[in-house]
């Protein structure tokens, strides 16, 4: 015995769950959500930093600027001694003691000022005269800006005391790191309700997608009734799927009839051969029933042929020959064809068409449509009889085509009968026919974006007659 | 007359060519697309009688399109159980001179090979056509029959016209629905037959000799003889 083995690529991962998530489009859209709230909030702080703590450090630097100026200036004028002079006034003046000056002479010695000691990174870095530096004043060591300059042999500083600043400066940048902190929450939290937000909208489609997969084709997706993309997304899956159902109900029917009424002439056929074969005596009667067999077969192809065409035509593949024609010139075609016909047996065919009348449509169908109304009427209608085709323009966009008769109508219960296959009213039985005739015209009409319409041609009169009124659309 | 049969179903092949061999046609017969173009583009015939799906990789349509590509210009008939008006104009789209939907009457396919056949290939356009002592002038459009002038409708004109271009072939019901009113439907009563027994009161009516004759179980034929 095999032992039984699950084929790898079967084996449940444990990172599935976690890839999936990562690939969905909610996450991603979560993410970017998250991504551009974070810029946002960093550009926030960004804005913040620079307008407090970079603008204290910009205030200092000018300020020490001015004095370093101010100095060079006492310099030009008076030499060291007036700078050392000016230096005193300084520091006496600085009451909250931040003020830092030093000036040494060619020698190193200390002229004035209130440093220990020549701060030993001052002088030398990127900056120029520029530096942060710690210094030694007063026996403490603080931290400083720190302005050098030289003065012919002298070297001055002129600097403040950052201490506090830095302290302001630490207490903003732990704000910041909270507000961060706080901004990466919301981040998140924003990213993870749009991410439920849009599953919760997609969640109808979905359902409605996995029902349909499994048989079910009824449901449709259900409106929110706000009108946005996620509606429209719904009401194209509706509509597509109005689509289908009736492609497969045209299917359905089609093979319905084939059951229904393809296989009653086959067995009638069938069965005549048969009888012909155990009766072979009289070769007059052998021939006979082979005639009949294949006018049989030749009428199993007729209707078989006209449930092609109206699948065809239902199923809305004929659109693709749709083009630009004058219906009035089919009609008039149509009503000389069959003019010919009610001319034979006595009845009037008249047409009421106007000059022109352009439609997009196919001419084949509408034309075929139009003389199997011509067909039924003159049937149904006596010898004597008129029938009359007229063709209008609707007030509304559209073209209406009618047939109407002076035969004895149809009943209101068969009206809506009329028109599915093989539906035959009983005052039809005793005529030739297929009880398809109907079906092609409301199929046309309807790929056609029309239906058909059945009234009484004249009510009120005995008998009524029929009026056949095929709308079409502008499609 | 040479005819060059490619159908792949057997029965249907044997019973073509067993009908044309009948009616005086020599047939050749290809089972499948490839040795159909082979046989089409090798050797002369006079007719290809193709059926549209073919097994072998290249189909009818295929077929018809190489031939045409390469310059050969025999009629060719196309036998198809694809019946929807889209496959039919694809089918004489891609060079086919005629289609006709299975299944079908033997005399049907026979007329139609006929037609093909005396079907002129250049465009010489003909302006009298003469059948006895009937006439048709083409240019005024008229008709006259033994010196006296037959007053006829547009449509009966084309429907004349199409007999008697086709003068001693069998012309069938579905053949006139096609070439005279371009239809390609069932028009369910026999309108044709109605047209016809019309045109025939035009024109024989009142003369001894009969022009226009009902072929049994196929269609018409206008012929001088009766």
């Amino acid at each position: 015995m095999t032992p039984q083995s699950t084929p790898r690529d079967e084996l449940p991962n444990p990172w599935d769950p976690m890839l999936r998530f990562l690939r969905s489009a909610g996450f991603r859209f979560a993410l970017l959500f998250a991504v551009v709230f974070s810029a946002a909030a960093a550009g926030f702080a960004f804005v913040l930093w620079f307008a407090t703590a970079g603008s204290l450090d910009r205030q200092t630097d000018a300020a020490l600027r001015t004095d370093a100026l101010g100095l060079m200036e006492r310099w030009r004028e008076g030499g060291p001694g007036a700078v050392a002079d000016a230096i005193a006034e300084r520091l006496a003046a600085d009451v909250e003691n931040h003020a830092i000056y030093m000036l040494l002479d060619p020698q190193g010695r200390r002229v004035a000022g209130n440093l220990d000691r020549w701060p030993a990174s001052v002088g030398q870095g990127p900056d120029g005269p520029w530096s942060f530096a710690f210094v030694a004043r007063e026996g403490t060591s603080v931290e400083a800006r720190i302005y050098a300059i030289n003065l012919d042999d002298y070297r001055l500083i002129a600097g403040r005391d950052i201490e506090e600043k830095q302290r302001l400066r630490d207490t903003l940048a732990e704000g910041i790191a909270w507000s961060a902190i706080a901004a990466s929450l919301f981040a998140f939290l924003g990213a993870a309700v749009l991410r439920r937000a849009l599953a919760n909208r997609l969640r109808p489609a979905t359902r409605t997608a996995e029902a349909i997969a499994a048989g079910d084709l009824s449901r449709r997706v259900p409106s929110s009734g706000r009108a946005d993309e996620f509606d429209r997304l719904g009401e194209s899956m509706n509509t597509m799927l109005d689509r289908i159902d009736r492609l497969m109900e045209g299917v359905r029917g089609v093979s319905d009839s084939i059951a229904h009424d393809l296989r009653t002439p086959i067995a009638r056929a069938r069965a005549k051969l048969e009888e012909a074969l155990a009766d072979t005596s009289e070769p007059g009667a052998l021939r006979a029933a082979i005639e009949q067999a294949i006018a049989d077969l030749d009428h199993i192809t007729r209707v078989f042929g006209a449930l092609l065409r109206i699948a065809e035509a239902e199923a809305g593949a004929r659109r693709a020959a749709f083009a630009t024609l004058d219906l009035a010139a089919v009609l008039a075609d149509v009503a000389e064809f069959y003019g010919a016909v009610a001319e034979s047996r006595g009845q009037a065919l008249e047409t009421d068409l106007p000059e022109r009348l352009d439609l997009v449509g196919d001419r084949e169908l509408l034309a075929q449509a139009v003389g199997n109304l011509i067909d039924n009427a003159l049937k149904f209608t006596p010898p004597g009889g008129r029938v009359l085709l007229s063709a209008r323009i609707l007030a509304r966009e559209g073209v209406e085509v009618s047939v109407a008769d002076s035969g004895p109508g149809l009943p209101l219960e068969d009206r809506a009968r009329a028109g599915e296959r093989f539906f035959r009213a009983d005052a039809s039985r005793g005529t030739p026919g297929s009880g398809l005739g109907l079906s092609l015209v409301r199929a046309v009409a309807h790929l056609h974006g029309g239906d058909l319409l059945l009234d009484d041609a004249e009510p009120g009169r005995e008998p009524p007659g029929l009026r056949a009124s095929l709308r079409l659309g502008t499609a | 007359m040479r005819i060059l049969l490619v159908e792949d179903d057997a029965e249907v092949a044997r019973f073509v060519r067993r009908g044309l061999q009948e009616a005086g046609h020599t047939v050749e017969h290809a089972a499948n697309g490839r040795d159909g173009l082979f046989l089409a583009a090798s050797e002369q015939f006079d007719m290809l009688v193709l059926d549209r799906m073919l097994p072998g990789g290249v189909d009818g349509v295929r077929l018809v399109e190489t031939l045409r590509a390469q310059g050969n210009r025999t009629p060719v008939l196309f036998l198809s159980a694809l019946s929807a008006v889209d496959e039919r104009v694809k089918g004489l789209k891609a060079g086919g001179d005629d289609y006709l939907v299975k299944p079908f009457a033997f005399a049907e396919l026979v007329a139609r090979v006929e037609a093909l056949a005396r079907r002129p290939t250049v465009d010489a356009p003909a302006t009298r056509l003469k059948i006895a002592d009937l006439e048709m002038d083409l240019l005024s459009r008229t008709v006259t029959r033994g010196g006296k002038r037959i007053e006829i409708q547009p449509r009966e004109f084309r429907l004349l016209e199409h007999l008697m271009r086709h003068a001693g072939q069998v012309v069938t019901r579905t053949m006139l629905l096609e070439k005279v009113w371009d239809y390609h439907f069932d028009p369910q009563t026999n309108v044709i037959d109605v047209h016809v027994s019309r045109l025939r009161q035009k024109v024989d009516r009142g003369f001894d000799k009969p022009l226009i004759h009902t072929v049994r179980n196929a269609g018409y034929m206008i012929r001088a003889e009766p």
